[in-house]
């Protein structure tokens, strides 16, 4: 993995510790440009984490982090906010850059809400927010996407439109993608990089490098294609609640 | 012009509404309703620093603010006590040393009234100088650090994976929160300076569905605060400081009018 022109951000051996218990260790993995790399892994796994590391969000991280793009747009996995602030959805598009009120209803019409522009942020239901907050993200035309279940709580048509239009965007925009997922059939179609987490990498490489990987058919088999929500891991080793690794 | 005591407060008054209607917007969206607080009562302290070493009381109070502002955020840090106790702490305990210090500075007359609740008699020219001054530059480092500190308001993590630097845009505020405390404790006294922040925020907050709307609100109702309380105050010989605060409860009494109205229009 050498470093070329093309790196928007490239983590080298990265972790994360809260309270002295590792959520996620020796972490290596790179997003180019036109890229999308896919972090899969249960919950708990560290997904999350190392895309927070990505960013920048958490400072005391271990390892290195090179970042070569300012231009990012992140939908984050929860966003709480306080309906203390009386807010639009056009005052939220506008939350970390300014743009112009066409670039706006162009990002809302992509994700379908364009309608939604006047209406305020806290009477969304949670698709709807969604498909807001990934608005949001592309309005800007950023050179680095990170999305962090981009899709939750979206109805299944709607799921496919906005994976189609997130493989669309990485397209169009030229730029790179951080996705994390739990949907196993868009992680294959649309990847070009799949980094399994479970704390630590426990596999990574092309989608089909990985559909091939041992440990991988171990993580989702054979049956795990039909109940894709339930799969199970079942590694050489097994994690204690301290989060250590012990080999089986 | 400014001969007339009441014009000098009067336009004491006014360049602080101007201040207060923007920060106070931000002491109500970012929950800082006992911070503010617990700046205000250190201030205290900083006023008997400014007449043991016959300072200006303005900086003496800012300085003194600032120390207390960081002080928490190192406590914040280093201890597991919650935010709340280590503001009580801070603010009672800044509070009762001014008082303590008060009592050794025997060779002057004190009057801790005026401290306490704002005493519109007190308002010099010269004071009009640092209220409008101090206030302006306030407002433009508030402008130059809106959109991190308003994005960071809005979600921390969305405004830091941007790029956008929130811990920075908080410093500041900070800051902005010690000098809004400085210059206009004379007018409004420690104990209501954080009624002049929050109730016109709040009072704007009932009336607004965008956050540049509240801003505005919040300035207006600050300002008829003012001009209401102080008006009040020569007439009925109150002090200026709890006049003000009356006049803003008032006002946002008639703005929950508004909100009961705007439910009777959805039913």
């Amino acid at each position: 993995m050498g470093t070329n022109s093309n790196t928007l951000v490239k983590l080298k051996n990265a972790g994360y510790q809260q309270n002295d218990k590792w959520l996620v260790k020796g972490v290596s993995l790179e997003v180019e440009k036109g890229k999308i790399v896919t972090l899969i892994g249960p919950n708990g796994s560290g997904k999350s984490t190392t895309a927070k590391i990505a960013l920048g969000i958490y400072k005391k991280f271990d390892g290195e982090v090179e970042k070569y793009t300012n231009k990012i747009g992140y939908v984050p996995q929860k966003v709480s906010i306080d309906w203390t602030l009386p807010l639009r959805v056009r005052d939220f598009m506008v939350l970390t850059e300014s743009l112009k009120e066409e670039a706006i209803d162009e990002a809302l019409s992509l994700t379908g809400v364009v309608h939604l522009k006047h209406k305020n942020l806290g009477n969304l239901s949670g698709g709807e927010f969604q498909r807001v907050l990934l608005a949001r993200a592309i309005s800007k035309k950023p050179e680095l996407l990170v999305l962090d279940e981009p899709v939750q709580g979206v109805d299944f048509t709607g799921e496919i439109a906005l994976y189609e239009l997130i493989k669309k965007i990485s397209e169009e925009l030229n730029c790179g993608i951080l996705l994390i997922s739990h949907d196993l059939h868009t992680v294959m179609s649309a990847t070009d990089h799949v980094v399994c987490l479970n704390g630590h990498v426990c596999c990574s490489g092309s989608p089909s490098d990985v559909a091939k990987n041992n440990e991988y058919k171990a993580l989702f088999g054979e049956q795990a294609a039909q109940t894709l929500s339930i799969y199970e891991h079942n590694h050489d080793h097994v994690h204690s609640n301290e989060g250590e690794i012990k080999k089986n | 012009m400014f001969d007339d005591f009441f014009i000098r407060a009067l336009v004491a008054g006014i360049g602080v509404a101007f201040v207060t209607g923007p920060l106070g917007c931000f002491v109500v969206w970012r929950r800082l309703s006992y911070f503010g607080d617990t700046l205000a009562h250190s201030a205290l302290l900083g006023v008997t620093m400014a007449y043991s070493f016959e300072f200006n009381i303005a900086i003496s109070v800012f300085i003194i603010s600032s120390v207390i502002a960081l002080i928490l955020i190192q406590l914040q840090r280093k201890t597991n006590l919650p935010g709340d106790a280590l503001l009580g702490l801070l603010a009672h305990s800044s509070l009762a040393v001014g008082l303590v210090v008060i009592g050794f500075l025997t060779f002057i007359r004190f009057d801790i009234m005026g401290l306490l609740f704002g005493d519109i008699l007190a308002v010099t020219v010269n004071d009009l100088i640092i209220i409008w001054a101090g206030g302006a530059l306030i407002l433009l480092v508030l402008k130059l650090i809106w959109k991190p500190l308003f994005a960071s308001t809005v979600n921390y993590e969305l405004a830091e994976a941007e790029g956008l630097n929130p811990d920075r845009a908080k410093a500041i505020f900070t800051i902005l929160m010690a000098a809004i405390i400085a210059i206009s404790i004379k007018m409004v006294g420690l104990l209501l300076i954080t009624g002049m922040l929050i109730i016109p925020a709040a009072m704007a907050r009932n009336i607004s569905d965008t956050p540049q709307k509240m801003v505005l609100f919040s300035i207006i109702g600050g300002l008829l605060s003012v001009i209401i309380g102080l008006f009040s105050s020569l007439e009925f010989n109150t002090a200026s400081g709890p006049s003000i605060i009356t006049a803003s409860l008032v006002l946002f009494i008639l703005s929950l009018l508004k909100i009961k109205q705007s439910i009777q229009l959805k039913n």
